[in-house]
């Protein structure tokens, strides 16, 4: 886990991600401007810093109401503002980047950090970008592969030769600068099915995996599946770590945590996916067998000690913030994670 | 409430002729109802291409968004080849998996031969299941035998489009009724 900057010892690690969605908080009907939104998430990373948390990752997507399209600029921004957390994009959409010129960026972005940066690659969920940044969607499979390969040969090799279907060959080229330590952690995004998970294990890349809801056994399966393609594939899978992404919400109760977060998640899936989420899915997310990690911080921290008894995974990210939360019910969830739920999650998974 | 009255085919005319019979048997008998018919001959349609329907634009954005907010939708369809036509397969390859979830939908099939009556039942039903519509277990089936000039002769068919229109507008009208009492029980 080394190579990953992963020390299993410690504990399941605990993050926050962002897609960076832009939308109104469905209460109000109002929506703050984009520079306010893009403020407030480096605000709130800054937050997940100083609260001691470990990760902090922000999305790509090019479609209405989201506001980082740039992300790598707002990761740099993080960067500088912060001292000790790991920072990432969930996800940077390799298939219609140039992956020298994210490799670029994100190098840089982890000598701004000192050393603080990954990267998690995806294949995008939705498919307008693929138009706006000219490429044709027929190539989707092919262009994530072929770019997620060159980008990881990028990572390996200080002098790179390489020549591939969708952008031009490199000959003896060096990509500088340099991450820190040589190389960075590059994770496969992966939206939860089976399929997609076996190619992480083939590849013997790290997992990020997201989920939106569901029982926690279906996802144990695509876990498991994951590191059997790793062992079919010549890794080894302890060496392999897992990361679980999905809706979080911490309140006094699980009733005020579902009346506070569903208006966000439904208005929210609604305008950016065209369907809002169903009342009774989001119902049984409070179920301790269910991976929506949603309740009081003494359920949450049962359902995240039993995910991680379940799944083995190295780290845990929470998205809080999906359907223009306000700053400050963010702002009182980390002070929950840091003060009620980090605390025992790593006593209980530390193992030391 | 909002419904959509679809008349799946871009060849022919009895299916197109049925549909207009059924919307305006609706607008007679329900005129608070909000009715749009589509017919697919007078769009330009994209074929599927996996994209989240949000993302095309065009004659297929407007079809596909206007299906997804509709309450009921009412499909009219000809066998081809015992079986729906592509124009039609198509518009559910464009929608999401659960797009008909919370829905109402029902059937009006046009043939030309009495042989075909139960592929709505073996082909069609079973797609509209998977996307999870509330089903009208009736559907209204009208042979070539029942035309003359592209008019509807046998009344026996007005007599089914009637009722087809009614339970379609109950079954939209208890189901979401029933919905909403289920989901004022969650207290969320």
């Amino acid at each position: 886990m080394e190579k990953y900057r992963i020390n299993p010892d410690k504990g399941l690690e605990f993050g926050i991600y962002t897609l960076g969605d832009h939308l109104p908080n469905p209460i109000t009907g109002e929506r703050i401007s984009a520079k306010e939104r893009v403020h407030e998430i480096i605000e709130y990373a800054k937050l997940a810093d100083q609260a001691g948390l470990d990760f902090f990752s922000v999305g790509e997507s090019h479609q209405d109401y989201f506001a980082t399209q740039a992300h790598s600029v707002v990761l740099s921004a993080i960067a500088q503002a912060t001292e000790n957390i790991k920072i990432a994009s969930s996800s940077t959409i390799i298939s219609t980047s140039d992956p020298v010129r994210v490799y670029e960026d994100f190098s840089t972005i982890d000598l701004i950090s000192g050393g603080r940066t990954e990267i998690v690659a995806g294949r995008a969920s939705r498919i307008g970008l693929f138009e706006l940044l000219g490429y044709n969607v027929r190539d989707y499979e092919a262009l994530f592969e072929e770019k997620f390969d060159l980008l990881r040969k990028i990572n390996e090799e200080d002098v790179v030769n390489w020549s591939g279907e969708f952008r031009a060959p490199l000959r003896n080229a060096e990509v500088i600068p340099r991450p820190q330590s040589g190389s960075l952690p590059i994770w496969r995004a992966v939206g939860g099915s089976p399929g997609s998970a076996m190619k992480a294990g083939y590849a013997g890349v790290p997992m990020f995996m997201a989920h939106l809801g569901g029982p926690v056994s279906i996802f144990k399966r695509t876990i498991d599946a994951y590191r059997e393609a790793a062992e079919r594939g010549g890794f080894n899978p302890a060496e392999l770590p897992v990361a679980t992404a999905g809706f979080f919400y911490a309140a006094e109760t699980s009733q005020q945590a579902l009346k506070d977060m569903y208006p966000h998640i439904n208005e929210g899936m609604k305008k950016t996916n065209g369907q809002g989420f169903p009342k009774q899915h989001f119902a049984q997310g409070i179920d301790p067998q269910n991976v929506m990690n949603i309740g009081s911080p003494q359920e949450i921290i049962e359902k995240i000690l039993y995910q991680h008894e379940q799944f083995g995974h190295q780290r845990y990210i929470a998205q809080i913030d999906f359907g223009g939360v306000p700053f400050e019910r963010l702002q009182k969830n980390i002070e929950l994670i840091a003060t009620e739920i980090l605390p025992a999650i790593r006593k209980y998974t530390a193992k030391k | 409430m909002k419904i959509v009255a679809l008349s799946g085919s871009n060849v022919g005319s009895k299916t197109r002729t049925a549909m207009n019979y059924t919307v305006k048997a609706l607008e007679e008998k329900y005129p608070e109802v909000n009715v749009d018919l589509i017919d697919l001959a007078e769009y330009e349609m994209q074929f599927s291409d996996g994209r989240n329907y949000l993302d095309y634009d065009g004659d297929t954005g407007y079809v596909t968004k206007a299906l997804m907010e509709a309450d009921a939708i009412i499909i009219g369809t000809p066998i081809f080849q015992a079986s729906i036509p592509a124009t039609l397969k198509n518009i559910f390859d464009l929608l999401p998996q659960n797009a008909f979830r919370d829905k109402v939908v029902s059937m009006l099939v046009t043939a030309g031969s009495s042989k075909h009556y139960l592929i709505a039942e073996q082909q069609l039903k079973p797609i509209l299941a998977y996307m999870k519509a509330q089903m009208v277990q009736t559907y209204v089936f009208i042979e070539e035998t029942d035309y003359y000039m592209k008019e509807i002769t046998n009344e026996d068919v007005f007599f089914r489009i009637e009722r087809l229109v009614e339970d379609t507008v109950v079954l939209t009208e208890t189901y979401q009724r029933i919905r909403e009492e289920k989901e004022a029980q969650y207290d969320f």
